[in-house]
């Protein structure tokens, strides 16, 4: 598939968002249960602005993708059938909830856990239909593999971690360490999950051959025309283009932006406890998901492009 | 199963592969109401353009024993089209009273989702309108009654110069399309995904050489 760098942004943008936004309740709740120091309201509030920010953005760069932006309000209508439909319920919902707990830290409610409680359902809820969108296309195999929905709840957990530790060298030093721990412990297991769904996608036997393509059974077939010399949009939407060489270069690529370099940088980091340098531990990351989610849209093979046998 | 489903069956042993049906399902479609099928730099070096059914072309076996298979393709409107359910806005759906499945293209936001959901690849994004295409059997003239009876077809039905496509309903099992079906083991394209596709081929048929040739007796 030709990956879109629209859906690109959105999925990794408000993934990173819908993280940060748990790893803020997470860190409220045990705060409150006396687990781990407790943090200033600016700490929450700043941060669920940040999430709010990120789920924004990806929203704006889903408009991208459309080819009538104009009539994306169609879009929430299918909610029954359809998780593209279900997403687009989600993200608003998400992204008024993280803003409505923003505002309760800022001005100091009582009903700060009860909404993060809901923002965090609405956030795994939202990780859930964005993934979907991709897993249940029995097509794509790669994509409907078991590791899907896993995969994209746990690289946008690692990278929130990572900006909340940012964020809690700037206004709560004491939670630094924390925080930074459970980024590295999260980012170690999306690697491992990454790693599964690459060493599964490589033992995929495709359902469709060139004989139930065409219906003929035949050992050899081999195409002669694909009926026109142009290109169309079959020739460009399910081929991304690149030589194998170019892919397993993205794939080293994304294995050491998102998984390497935040599990040794991360750590040194947080002992610096400079905000800056956090920060500059999530861009390294958060470009190695752009990759990564990059790879994940491409690597993957559609029966379709059987009838163009000579294209990829 | 009762109600009614139309469907073209493609007779592959005598498509010639001559792109009548290609140019004539253009050029119906490009004249209606829902506007041009985009061509984008016809006439420059590198030209795009959308398409609702185009003929490919195989070579089957080994030479010198091969069998050139002309290949016709076009939305198979499925019983189950799996690219209906995906759609966010409700525009791809399945007509219930003929079984065609079709777009509003006045709905399609060009999410591109219900193509990445068809496993044939035969829907096609308007390069220029940015709303999604397909077959839609010619559902703006296989019921117009100013037209006589017998051109109530699909263009590409009409344009074959072979009679390589029946059109009618598959679920009457007294159809031509259905007779065609049961005698010719006619089949569905990539069974193995349970789409059920109401579009069926006739395969090829070994025609023996009359007089058999005296230096081989394998058929051709």
């Amino acid at each position: 598939m030709r990956p879109a760098f629209s859906v690109v942004f959105l999925t990794t943008l408000i993934g990173a968002g819908q993280g940060l936004m748990l790893a803020l309740v997470l860190t409220e709740t045990l705060g409150r249960l006396e687990m781990v120091a407790p943090a200033p309201s600016r700490f929450y509030a700043v941060g669920a602005g940040l999430a709010l920010v990120l789920s924004a953005l990806g929203l704006f760069a889903s408009f991208f993708h459309l080819g009538r932006p104009e009539r994306a309000w169609r879009s929430a209508a299918m909610w029954r059938t359809s998780w593209l439909s279900r997403e687009v319920i989600a993200l608003p919902l998400f992204m008024a909830l993280a803003a409505a707990y923003g505002a309760a830290h800022l001005h100091h409610s009582r009903l700060t856990l009860v909404i993060g409680a809901h923002a965090a359902v609405a956030s795994l809820a939202l990780f859930y239909c964005t993934a979907m969108i991709y897993a249940c296309v029995k097509f794509l195999q790669e994509w409907s593999s078991p590791f899907t929905v896993p995969n994209f709840f746990l690289m946008g957990c690692a990278s929130g971690l990572t900006l909340a530790t940012a964020l809690c060298a700037a206004f709560a030093v004491a939670l630094v360490l924390p925080l930074a721990a459970a980024g590295v412990l999260v980012t170690m297991l999306a690697a491992v999950t990454r790693m599964a769904s690459l060493a599964h996608n490589r033992g995929i036997r495709p359902r469709s051959t060139l004989q139930s393509a065409i219906g003929v059974q035949a050992p050899v077939i081999r195409q002669v025309s694909q009926g026109f010399t142009g290109r169309s949009f079959n020739t460009i939407e399910f081929f991304h283009g690149r030589t194998p060489a170019g892919m397993r270069r993205l794939r080293i690529a994304f294995i050491a932006l998102a998984f390497m370099a935040p599990l040794v940088l991360l750590p040194l980091a947080a002992y610096s406890h400079s905000a800056t340098l956090i920060a500059l531990v999530f861009a390294l990351q958060y470009g190695g998901l752009v990759i990564e989610r990059w790879f994940f849209l491409a690597d993957s093979n559609h029966p379709q492009n059987l009838y163009y046998q000579n294209m990829a | 199963m009762t109600t009614k489903q139309l469907a073209l069956v493609i007779d592959l042993n005598v498509c010639v592969g001559c792109h009548a049906c290609v140019t004539s399902c253009k050029e119906w479609n490009t004249s209606g109401e829902a506007g041009a099928l985009a061509d984008l730099m016809p006439y420059g070096a590198d030209p795009v353009g959308t398409f609702l059914n185009r003929v490919q072309t195989f070579e089957v076996g080994t030479y010198p024993e091969t069998t050139t298979v002309h290949f016709p393709k076009s939305c198979l409107h499925c019983e189950d089209p799996p690219c209906v359910p995906v759609c966010p806005t409700g525009a791809s759906y399945k007509r219930p009273e003929d079984g065609i499945v079709l777009v509003d293209y006045d709905k399609c936001i060009g999410c591109k989702y219900c193509a990445w959901a068809c496993p044939y690849g035969v829907r096609e994004l308007d390069a220029k309108q940015k709303v999604m295409k397909k077959c839609t059997l010619c559902v703006d003239r296989i019921y117009d009654q100013a037209l006589p009876e017998a051109d109530r077809k699909p263009a590409c039905v009409m344009a074959c110069p072979t009679n390589a496509r029946l059109f009618g309903d598959v679920h009457d099992p007294e159809s031509e399309v259905s007779r065609a079906i049961v005698e010719r083991d006619g089949y569905a394209l990539m069974p193995e995904w349970g789409t059920n596709p109401a579009n069926h081929y006739l395969p090829r048929r070994i025609t023996e050489c009359d007089p058999p040739s005296p230096s081989s007796s394998s058929p051709p």
